[in-house]
Parts: structure tokens; sequence; C-alpha cells
């Protein structure tokens, strides 16, 4: 999908959800921010930084994590193996140094290991720790994905439609887990099908439309919205 | 003169072998347009086609069936191939793919040992064996042989890719498999479809060269990775490419036997890849990576 | 719980090595050994690449030889101590590696596939045409054996010592870098080459460093394998040795370090055992690549421990990758 001349803007530290119909642009959006597209034009800013032509890696140094719309994981590797790539940033352990278990290198591993129980036990996923990524259920997935991102301590997580295959008592829960990372500081970018969750959790809406931006502003004057409603007629609204 | 007279000669010959060259360069565009698939038993195929008529020759020597007979067997061969390695494949990674092509190939030259053993065959040249004089220097009748039906073959080629609707349909699935569904391609079909025409023109390949070079079971590894340098090096998929790809690797490698040491013919070829890799990985026809 | 168990296999698996040199007083098998160890060197290399890189190298010959080659050309010509010829033939075949691995990997699929093969072609060219340097087809004689303080390995039964104590050496940091965060991020890459990017993994510098490692495994097996042999010609680090590498990591499984020792050793005692394997030889491994990964694509091993896992795991409703 083509996005167009879109400009909007991420307060730091607040949920920012991006809603539209299907084929609106929000993926590839979600592409061009993370470094898997180039844009043809146009800048991204993260921090008054260009981050545009980064290649994917290295715009994830920055501190930008993302969940993806099909859960990618680490199919043969463990649940906790899953969350320790995360670290990857955050640590430097080499061929040499890692390979030879150097002290540093140990504790380095060590202190992986503990960062990635912690983020397996904020999305309730450690008593999983051993099992192999490809067994879970999808709505487990879907957490381990989120872990996963956690473990790299991004400032900016990007979540594409984290709560496709979820039923209500796990989208819940997904919603509290949501708020209590923007409490603690990090700044969220929501793409969600599910209205009543976006509502609940959203500082802030931009709505797209065959990749414009056609409204932005706070979740109760987006209801209201003449263009939204119009662009959301007869379109397969869901939520 | 007495420069120019080698150097032409060094050009027909270098001409001769990149035509067989661009013509397994093309087996591999079609079948990778197709699929995607990098075939490493494209170059075995050359050495059945020439294996098997060669066989046809000695039962029963008409040259014309020889041709014809050798390359409905190696065609049938390359259908055969597509059916019992690739389609039953559970993971099409291309490592997967790769190895699984790498050991077709080895196989498929294994068993070429064991019917025909490791000794050469000849195949008699198509028309008269007199070399004809060209200005300063000589070229036999097999060289034009090559050349004309080489050209012949890939017109053929770019005839049915443009003109008939099967050609469209296979050119259609190489651009946008899913749309080439929507519109009812099958593409499985088409997929055959390639293994059978690239299988072809490997074939006749290897019976075009055979009276020039002998057919032997382990002459198609090397013919093969030098059709593949031929395809990287036009750009893998364009017909135009394979073609122009496969005749500056001929010339070149038969100018550097020449003027510099015959050892080094085959390293000369592979150094153009790297080269080429290194400079232009999409080859010189080739759109964007 | 981890690290004892791990420790006790590879103490189990030294005090086996360990239990054969003295038992085994057979040259022929000892020499047998070697050979099995130098290959499992290759192996392991190989497999890293392609089992956890997801990569493949059809040139694996060529790093085997320009490791031996420097052995034998520094020892032979210039009387350099072979330890250090040993460091120059890595040097080499890691720069060598580099320079392919650059373009190579930069493009996906099939790319480093041609140029190893394209490169395994040209080394092995190489070594028959630089009569001057290699000796030719005829190959280079008078490779000193190998000495640590005043002692010679010059014995199968010596020879064996030092193979297989730099095999363990090279295991235990192979599976000890699987583990590592580097080994993490070849497995991820393997699985989800986006997912591992959107985490910070530079997967294409990834995959070169592993790719320039695998080749420093091959030039020190190639190192040790003309240093044991005395003697080295071209005809060891053809095509088809590179092919026959490639069949060791199928057979013994991808992303498996076992595997590596497993794979080695069964394709490298099978054709000394079974008379009739010499002529179908090439049949063979060709029909094992092709039967291997059309149902097993994870190689014979691995594929067969993914089986069980499978069952084990098919319990708790998630449907485990084969």
């Amino acid at each position: 999908m083509a996005v167009n001349d879109i400009s909007f803007g991420v307060p730091a530290g607040l949920v920012k959800a991006v809603i539209g119909p299907n084929g609106a642009g929000k993926t590839t959006l979600f592409n061009l921010i993370t470094g898997f597209l180039a844009p043809q034009r146009g800048r991204i800013l993260y921090r008054e930084q260009e981050i545009q032509s980064l290649p994917a890696y290295a715009v994830a140094s920055l501190g930008i994590a993302r969940t993806f719309q099909l859960v990618q994981l680490f199919d043969h590797m463990t649940v906790l193996e899953n969350v320790m790539v995360g670290r990857h940033r955050l640590s430097r352990a080499g061929l040499f140094s890692g390979g030879l278990r150097l002290p540093w290198a140990r504790r380095e591993e060590a202190a992986i290991r503990d960062k990635a129980l912690e983020a397996l036990e904020f999305v309730g996923l450690a008593d999983r720790a051993a099992q192999p990524a490809a067994v879970l259920p999808l709505g487990l997935k879907r957490l381990l994905e989120i872990a996963r991102s956690l473990a790299s301590e991004p400032s900016l997580l990007l979540l594409d439609e984290p709560a496709s295959g979820l039923d209500r008592v796990e989208t819940e829960r997904l919603g509290e887990m949501i708020l209590t990372l923007r409490d603690r500081g990090i700044t969220i970018l929501l793409v969600e099908h599910d209205m009543s969750l976006t509502m609940e959790v959203a500082d802030d809406i931009a709505v797209l439309n065959y990749g414009r931006l056609i409204a932005e502003g706070p979740p109760r004057a987006i209801q209201k919205h003449p263009e939204v409603i119009a662009a959301y007629l007869g379109t397969d609204w869901q939520g | 003169m007495e420069i120019l007279a080698p150097l032409l000669q060094y050009l027909i010959s270098g001409l001769t072998n990149g035509a067989i060259y661009a013509l397994i360069a093309l087996g591999f565009g079609i079948i990778y347009n197709a699929t995607t698939i990098i075939n490493f038993a494209q170059g075995e195929m050359v050495m059945l086609g020439a294996l098997c008529a060669i066989s046809i020759y000695h039962v029963n020597p008409s040259l014309p069936l020889a041709f014809a007979g050798g390359v409905a067997m190696v065609t049938v061969i390359g259908l055969v191939f597509e059916r019992l390695a690739l389609r039953p494949v559970r993971d099409p990674s291309p490592i997967s793919l790769i190895i699984i092509t790498v050991g077709g190939a080895v196989f498929i030259k294994g068993i070429a040992m064991l019917l025909w053993g490791k000794d050469p065959y000849s195949l008699p040249p198509f028309t008269s064996n007199v070399p004809i004089g060209l200005g300063p220097a000589t070229i036999l009748p097999q060289n034009l042989w090559v050349l004309g039906v080489g050209a012949l073959l890939v017109l053929f080629l770019e005839a049915f890719l443009r003109l008939t609707l099967v050609g469209k349909a296979m050119r259609a699935c190489a651009y946008n498999p899913r749309a080439a569904r929507l519109v009812g391609i099958s593409t499985g079909r088409m997929v055959q479809l390639s293994f059978g025409l690239s299988a072809a023109l490997g074939a006749a390949g290897g019976i075009l060269i055979a009276p020039l070079t002998l057919g032997v079971y382990d002459m198609g590894t090397m013919l093969g990775l030098k059709g593949f340098s031929a395809a990287i090096l036009g750009g893998l998929g364009s017909i135009l490419g394979g073609v122009l790809g496969g005749l500056l690797l001929g010339v070149a490698e038969s100018l550097a036997s020449g003027l510099i040491s015959s050892g080094y013919r085959d390293a000369v070829a592979f150094l153009i890849l790297l080269v080429a890799l290194f400079i232009r990985p999409q080859g010189l026809l080739g759109g964007k990576q | 719980m981890r690290l004892p168990r791990l420790l006790n296999r590879w103490l189990l698996f030294t005090a086996a090595v360990f239990l054969i040199a003295l038992l085994m007083e057979n040259e022929y098998y000892l020499t047998l050994l070697n050979f099995i160890g130098i290959h499992t060197l290759l192996v392991v290399g190989l497999n890293l690449l392609m089992g956890y890189a997801g990569q493949i190298s059809l040139g694996h010959a060529a790093f085997f030889g320009l490791g031996a080659y420097t052995s034998g050309i520094l020892t032979v010509t210039y009387g350099l101590n072979p330890w250090l010829a040993m460091l120059a033939g890595m040097i080499i075949s890691g720069v060598a590696a580099f320079l392919i691995g650059i373009p190579a990997l930069k493009l996906r699929g099939y790319y480093l596939a041609m140029a190893t093969l394209g490169f395994g072609v040209i080394v092995y060219i190489v070594f028959t045409e630089a009569q001057a340097w290699t000796g030719g087809p005829s190959g280079l004689a008078g490779i000193p054996a190998l000495h640590l303080a005043g002692l010679s390995f010059d014995t199968p039964w010596k020879l064996y010592l030092l193979i297989w104590m730099v095999v363990i050496l090279i295991l235990i940091l192979s599976a000890s870098i699987v583990d590592s965060r580097i080994g993490r991020a070849l497995r991820a890459l393997h699985d989800s080459e986006a997912a591992a990017e959107s985490l910070g993994v530079n997967t294409q510098r990834l995959k070169l460093l592993i790719f320039v490692w695998s080749a420093l495994y091959a030039s020190l097996a190639g190192s040790l394998f003309a240093h044991t042999m005395n003697f080295i010609a071209p005809s060891s680090f053809d095509i088809m040795f590179s092919i026959k590498l490639v069949t060791m990591v199928v057979v013994g499984g991808m992303a498996s370090v076992w595997g590596s020792l497993l794979g080695a050793g069964v394709l490298t005692i099978l054709p000394e055992v079974l008379v009739f394997f010499h002529d179908f030889e090439v049949v063979i491994f060709g029909g094992i690549l092709m039967v291997v990964m059309i149902f097993l694509p994870r190689g014979l091993v691995r594929g067969l421990l993914d089986l069980k896992e499978f069952r084990r795991y098919k319990r708790q409703g998630g449907a485990f990758p084969v």
C-alpha cells in the first residue's frame, strides 16, 4: 500500500494510535518508520535525528522496537532465548568473548538472562520460559513478541495489531499492559483494529485512509469527526 | 596481420562456446523466472543431451534423429526431475533448494558415469568437417551450426514467450504469480513447463557442442557453472542478457586462454563472475535487485 | 543445572577420545579417526554457516586447500615454523572469505553459493596450474610434521592426540558460541531475518562474520591435513570435496554441533568399509543430499530429533515446525 504526504508527530511518553480501514497504509507506515522500507521522499525524525535512510537494525539500535502483524518469532528457540535476543543491542559479547566465556561476557550473559526473565514475567510467560516458541498458542505468541521488544528497552514501541487473535480477557490484559508501559515512560505507537481497546488506551489518534492522514486528535474528537465517520461508513469497520 | 589471425580464431571459438553458455544461461533464466529457483542441475542436462544423442546415433546413425531424440529424452528427464525432486519439497527455502539441485546434479552425473563410463564419446559433425577460410582465420562448419542453431533457438524462445498464449502465461507468472493464479493460470503447470523447456535448451546445447568437444559424463558441471555465470553476468532472467553474457564470457575466456595461458581458461570465467558480483550484481541488463 | 550437564557431556567425550587412544593400536584405524577429526573441523564450521546463518558455501574445499597449501609452501619452500604457517593460512583464508562475502552476502539466496563455487573452481585451478609454487597436479611433498615442546607429531597415534585435542576444543568453542549472544543472533536470523533486524541485529554483518569464521576452521583443518599427510595434491580440494562436506552437514543435521561429528564420522567411514561404495560414491552422495533435504530439511539427525520433540509438545497444542 502506498502512503502519501503523511505528516504527524508522536508525543513522547504517550500512546498514539493509528487507525484506518484495511489497506489504509498503516503497516506500510510502520515499515517506513522502522527502516524495513525506505521512503521515496520525506523525512522521519526521531529525537531530532533523521532516520529515514537507516537500515532496520540501526533504527532498532536507537531504541525503536516493534512487533509484527503476522507474528515473527524465532520458532526453533525457546521462549526465554527469544526474549534474550531482544537484549542484543544492549550487550556486546562477540564470537571470541562469548565463545570463550570470558568473565565479563559471563556476567553479561547472566544479566541478559535476568532481564529477559523480567520481561517474561511482565507479560506473564515466565513459566513457559523453557518451551520452544513455536508451541505457544497465538495469544501467547503475541505476548512473547511484546516481551521480546521490551527486553530491548525501547523508548518507542510500535505495536502492529497486537490484539488480533486475542480473546476478550487477553485483550483486556493487553490494554492494561500498554498503559503500564506508558506509565513507565515508553512512547507507544499502536495500530489496532479493536476500537474499544484503541479508544481505551490511546491518548491521541491519527486516522489514515488510502494512504492519507484524514484526521488527528484525542479519541473523543476522532469519534465525532465527520470525515472519519464517512471514511468508515460501508467499509469493514471492525470492533 | 600476424596478431589479427589468432585473435579472429579466438573470437570464433569464443563465440561458439559462448553460444552454448547462452543456451544454458537461458535455461537458468527460464526456471528462475518461473520459480526463483537456481537449478544447479542445469549443466547435467547439457551432458545428458550430448550423451543421449550419441547413444541414439550409435543405434541408428541419423543426426536429425539423434538431435530430436536427445532433446526429447532430456526434456522428459527435466520434467521427471521437477516432479520427483522439487515438487515434494517441504521447506522451499533457498538453502534447501540449492542443496537439492546440487544433489540432483551430482546424482545425475553419477548415474551417467555408471551408464556411459568415464570415457569420452564422439559425435560426427552435422555436416562436412572441412574448415572454411574466413580472412586470415578458419571456421569449422560445426561452429556455424552452433551459432546458427543457437541463434534460431533464441529467436524461437523469444517468439514463444512473446507471441503464444502459453508463453505469455509464463511471463505473467514470472511477473506476478499471485495475479497469474487469479486469472486462472496454473502456476504448477508453468513450473513444469519451465523445467521441460530449459532441459530441452540445455540438451540442444550439449548436442551442438558434442562434435567439437566430445561427450563425457563430467562435462556438465563446468558448462553449467559457466552458463550460470553468463546468466548472472547478463542479468538473471533476461533473454538478451543471457545471450550477451554467454557470448561475452565465451570470448573473454577464449582470449584469456589464448593470450595468457590455456590452463587458466576456466579460472577466467569465474573471475569474471566474481568481479561481476562485486561491481554489478544485478547483471548487465538486469533490473534492480 | 544446565552447565554441569554440558560439562559432563564434554568430559565423557574427552574421556572416550583418550580411551580410544590408549586402546587403539591399529594404525589404519587411527589414521581413519584422524581423517574423521579433520573432517569434523570442516563440517562444524560449515554447519555454523548453513545451520545457523542459513547460508551455504559450495567452495569450502578451497579454504581447506588454502590452509593446506599455505602451510605446505611456507614450510617446505620457505622453511617457516609450521605453527606460523598455520596462522598465515588462516589469515589468507579469512581475508579471501571476507572479500567474497562482502558482495555475495549483500544479495539474498543464491549468490554466496555461486560465488563460493566459482571461488572453489578458481582456487583448484591455481593449485593445479601454479606449478612453480604448488608442484602442480603431482603435488607438494616433504611437508614436515608439527612440533610442540620437543615432541614431533609424526605417527598416527601422536597425530590422533593432536587432532582430537583440537577437535574437542573447537567443538566446545562452537557449542559455546551457539549458546552465546552471537549464537542466539545467528539462530534468530535463521528463523526470521526481519525480527532479528527489528531487535538491532545487523544480519548482513553477522552472516559475513560467520562465513569468515567457518573459513578459518576450514583453513585450520587444511593445515592439520597437510602436516598429517606430509604431502598434498590438488585432487583433495576439488568441488566434489566441497559437496561431500555439505553432505556431511546434511546427514549430521543442520544447526547441530554434535551432528557434525556424526556426519563427518559416518561419511568418512562408509566409503572405507563398503567396497562397492567407491563406484557409487557420487550417486550416493547426490542421492543423500536430495532425499534428506526433500523430506527432512533440517538434516537427518536434526530432523529426527525435531520429530521426537514435536511429539513431546503436540499435547500442548502448538504446531512444531519441522
